[in-house]
């Protein structure tokens, strides 16, 4: 049972005062309701700031929309000509509303991400070492074979496979976050992060190839 | 309506101050040839000399009576060759080493200083000088063209930079505009701007590629239009790739053909001149003749189109590779490409379109004019940022950001391709005991070791609190701005200390440079920094009239009739002091209201935490509360149970 004092709390939790006119705004409101001043960003995290529920299978055009409509009420060219602290607002609001947006938008960051705010420390933007052998003897093997593939249509194939794959590991994260069994959705998001590395260097690898066959 | 639709609807004056009624015009500040556009009446519109030519080109000659730009210094060029500076775009930002890697015929002459390092400087008129400052002389002139048409005096401007520039070029583009006595609204991509002017003039939905070839810079920049919003999904291009390439390898062509031997600054400009009118001709003829005496030599050399495209293929094959880079980068593919619209006028060579038909799969839209629709772009968006408007520019960093770690790697802090504004933030800690400085060393490029990355600049930390090895966290914040400038900022976490920065740009100016040139022109000897925080000053009072003001309309019943009385003498004090001239009683006044408010802004924040508690639900008092204007507006959510 909440008590009084925790009633209290929870609502003055709920406000905070607007830096211009003083008064009462709600925590995560981008304007102030009295004045109209915009907002310093409330501390939220990358979906809420969206509007949105942290959800791993959050639409990707409503994270657009989302993004969209926030821009163009906060972007800094529409406090170009207000006074400093305004645009200092703006600016920062765009910031936080461009991360989540990069956050979201891409599933493996988003991925990520989740398991971050669920406690699970899966950092894709690190290089680290792979601490499962099995995924560690597959990507070792697939880069062997891109090595090996000397035409573009060898390389298109692998490049569909790993394509497939991703497309498979996706469907297996989206799973494992509904069924709330974070393990698997940590390890398939390692697995995600190796197939687009892959997938990257079979870009390159096809593109030079591109390029030795136009000039020869 | 919420308090923000109503101040920012679309077409509706932002609230008006005291230095923004002037008009602010749009600068293409280009590599041969710069614009200016206003948008202020209906249709945006190019501004032109007597003669109806909107290009001046970007030339400038420093005369023993005065400094002359554009046409007139073009003119000087043949009787005072070092006396004349074009192309002075191709060194922004640029370092003496850069300078150096810079192929051809250079048509200037580098001043010889006595470090290497550092930003390059011109030897013009037997002084020396910087890019900047000559940049500075165009847009003088530009801004002078814009005054003369409208009849008022300019103040503001929007100015365009090629969507590939690195920092050091944008910082040096704006240091040149502060140098002209233009507050620059906005640092704009220069594709983005074509787009803009484009895209609003066509109604054009989906993505579009902008293939921008002018006289000095490539870019290539794939934009989605969606309902007003432009959003940049790729950049990319080549800073130093454009025509002035394309007449070098004209004349280098031509060198060798006449068995010329060696050729002198005056000679070589002759002959780039030379090289630039055939190439224009090679556009709409199969073979033209390229005659000119250079040094008592007689060059007599006829090029076919044939020749000349086989010529300058190589270089064009490199506007080709970085097309497919931006295509790879936004993972779109030739066919989701609505359209390619050409920009810039090296667009006009045949062989550049073909090239870029052959590409894409599709004939690029060539019906505007690839001279000024940058500049018509820039004063759409100046327009936009001084009068509001419906559409939206969203661009992207160019140019990954990155750090120097151990052994001259870099680490990535900021992906090129990133939405800007944003912030990253890293931590560092220290390595010796008691350790109170450091440096850090910014980069930028997308290559993986320091040398062949461009060096931004050195930020030393200061003032970190003395620890054992490793215990200091600090936090250094990356920001880059929507201009696409840098800063950095930094703070030691366990104290809550604001570690000190010290910047050392690599080509830039530093703080003080900078000062010192603003006090040395004209332009700024008159301005008064007193006259600027009165205004300032009275700017702050205002707002906080006008906030309280809203707020003693919808909450004024919560006061007593004293707290009443005693707010209203503080705000009849205030309105008092800003029509006076004392910055100090300004301020004063404000801070005794900021006091007499106190109670309010108590009384307020009681009353809605009563509210909340009292019946209504959280829900319901942040639902009356809401003031989300986007269409989608967050709802504010409910606190932490
Ligand atoms: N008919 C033509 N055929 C070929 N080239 C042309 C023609 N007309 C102009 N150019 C070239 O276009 C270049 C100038 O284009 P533009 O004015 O768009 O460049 P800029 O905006 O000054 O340069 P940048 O955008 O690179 O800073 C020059 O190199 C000029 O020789
Ligand atoms: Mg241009
Ligand atoms: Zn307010």
């Amino acid at each position: 049972m909440p008590t009084q004092a925790d009633d209290t709390r929870a609502a003055r939790a709920a406000f905070v005062s607007c830096w211009s006119c003083k008064g009462p705004v709600a925590a995560q409101a981008l304007f102030c309701h009295t004045c109209g001043a915009i907002q310093q960003p409330a501390q939220l995290d990358h979906f809420r700031r969206l509007g949105l529920e942290p959800d791993f299978d959050t639409d990707v055009d409503m994270v657009e929309k989302r993004y969209l409509g926030f821009q163009r009420a906060i972007h800094p060219d529409r406090f170009a000509t207000r006074p400093a602290k305004e645009r200092a607002f703006a600016e920062a609001q765009a910031v936080a509303l461009n991360q989540a947006y990069e956050t979201l938008k891409d599933p493996l960051r988003r991925a990520a991400y989740l398991l971050s705010l669920k406690g699970v420390d899966a950092s894709v933007s690190k290089e680290e070492t792979v601490r499962d052998p099995e995924l560690l003897m597959e990507v070792m093997e697939a880069r062997e074979a891109l090595m090996e593939a000397t035409s573009i249509e060898k390389v298109e194939k692998l490049q569909a496979k790993a394509g497939a794959d991703a497309i498979a590991v996706l469907s297996g994260i989206s799973k494992a976050f509904a069924s709330d069994d974070l393990d698997a959705a940590n390890r398939l998001t390692t697995r995600l992060k190796y197939l687009r590395k892959y997938l990257d260097e079979t870009r390159t690898r096809r593109i030079a190839l591109e390029q030795e066959q136009g000039t020869a | 309506m919420s308090g923000l639709l109503q101040i920012h609807e679309p077409g509706e004056t932002p609230e008006p101050h005291a230095q923004e009624r002037g008009i602010a015009i749009g600068i293409d500040l280009g590599t041969t040839n710069s614009v200016v556009a206003v948008a202020d009446g209906e249709q945006p519109e190019v501004l032109r000399d007597a003669h109806g030519d909107g290009l001046i080109p970007s030339v400038v000659a420093l005369m023993p009576e005065g400094v002359v730009v554009g046409r007139a210094a073009q003119d000087l060029r043949a009787k005072n060759p070092d006396c004349v500076v074009s192309s002075i775009k191709r060194l922004m930002g640029r370092g003496v080493h850069d300078v150096k890697a810079l192929a051809g015929v250079l048509p200037y002459r580098i001043a010889a200083s006595g470090d290497s390092v550092g930003m390059v400087r011109l030897e013009v008129a037997g002084r020396s000088i910087t890019p900047i400052e000559i940049s500075a002389e165009i847009l003088k002139a530009v801004k002078a063209r814009a005054e003369q048409s409208l009849g008022q005096g300019v103040t503001q401007a929007v100015v365009t930079v090629p969507a590939y520039f690195d920092d050091a070029a944008r910082s040096a583009t704006k240091d040149a505009a502060k140098l002209a006595g233009l507050d620059v609204l906005r640092l704009v991509n220069e594709p983005t701007a074509a787009a803009l002017a484009y895209g609003l003039d066509s109604g054009a939905e989906g993505v579009y590629a902008i293939y921008d070839l002018g006289g000095g810079t490539f870019d290539i920049s794939l934009l989605r239009l969606q309902k007003g919003v432009f959003q940049v999904l790729s950049t990319g291009g080549d800073s130093a790739l454009g025509g002035d390439d394309l007449d070098h390898a004209l004349a280098e062509r031509a060198i060798a053909a006449s068995g010329l031997q060696k050729l002198d600054e005056a000679g070589a400009a002759a002959l780039l001149l030379a090289a630039r009118a055939v190439k224009e001709q090679l556009t709409e003829r199969d073979s033209v003749k390229l005659t000119a005496e250079i040094g008592g030599t007689k060059i007599d050399f006829t090029v076919s189109r044939r020749e000349f495209e086989a010529l300058i293929d190589p270089l064009v094959q490199r506007t080709m590779r970085a097309c497919r880079q931006v295509l790879d980068d936004a993972r779109v593919t030739p066919k989701e490409i609505q359209g390619v619209v050409l920009v810039g006028g090296s667009t006009r060579v045949p062989l550049v379109r073909r090239r870029v038909e052959e590409f894409f799969g599709r004939a690029p839209l060539a019906d505007i004019n690839p001279d000024e629709v940058v500049a018509v772009g820039a004063a759409l968006q100046a327009k936009a940022l001084t009068r509001g408007s419906d559409t939206l520019l969203l661009d992207v960093i160019p140019l990954s950001l990155g750090i120097e770690t151990m052994g001259g790697i870099v680490e990535k802090v900021i992906d090129r391709n990133t939405p800007i504004p944003v912030a990253k933030a890293q931590d560092f800690t220290t390595y010796q005991d008691g350790q109170t400085g450091m440096l850090i060393h910014v980069v930028q490029g997308e290559r993986e070791t320091v040398d062949a990355c461009r060096s931004l600049g050195r930020f030393e930390l200061l003032g970190i609190p003395p620890m054992v090895a490793g215990a200091a966290r600090i936090q250094v914040t990356f920001a880059v701005d929507a201009d696409g400038l840098l800063t950095v900022s930094a703070m030691e976490k366990i104290t809550g200390i604001r570690a000190e920065i010290a910047v050392k740009p690599s080509y830039g100016l530093t703080e003080s440079e900078m000062a010192d040139m603003l006090r040395d022109s004209l332009v700024h000897a008159r301005d008064d920094m007193e006259q600027r925080l009165l205004i300032e000053a009275r700017v702050e009072a205002e707002r906080v009239l006008l906030a309280l003001d809203a707020a003693l309309k919808a909450d004024g019943a919560l006061l007593s009739d004293e707290e009443r009385a005693a707010i209203d003498s503080a705000i009849a004090k205030l309105r008092q002091a800003i029509k006076g001239e004392d910055r100090d009683l300004v301020n004063a006044a404000v801070e005794s209201l900021d006091h007499a408010t106190h109670a309010f802004a108590q009384h307020r924040m009681d009353r809605a935490v009563a509210q909340a508690l009292k019946g209504h639900s959280l829900d319901e008092v942040e639902a009356s509360m809401a003031s989300d204007p986007a269409p989608d507006g967050r709802r504010p959510g409910r606190p932490a149970e």
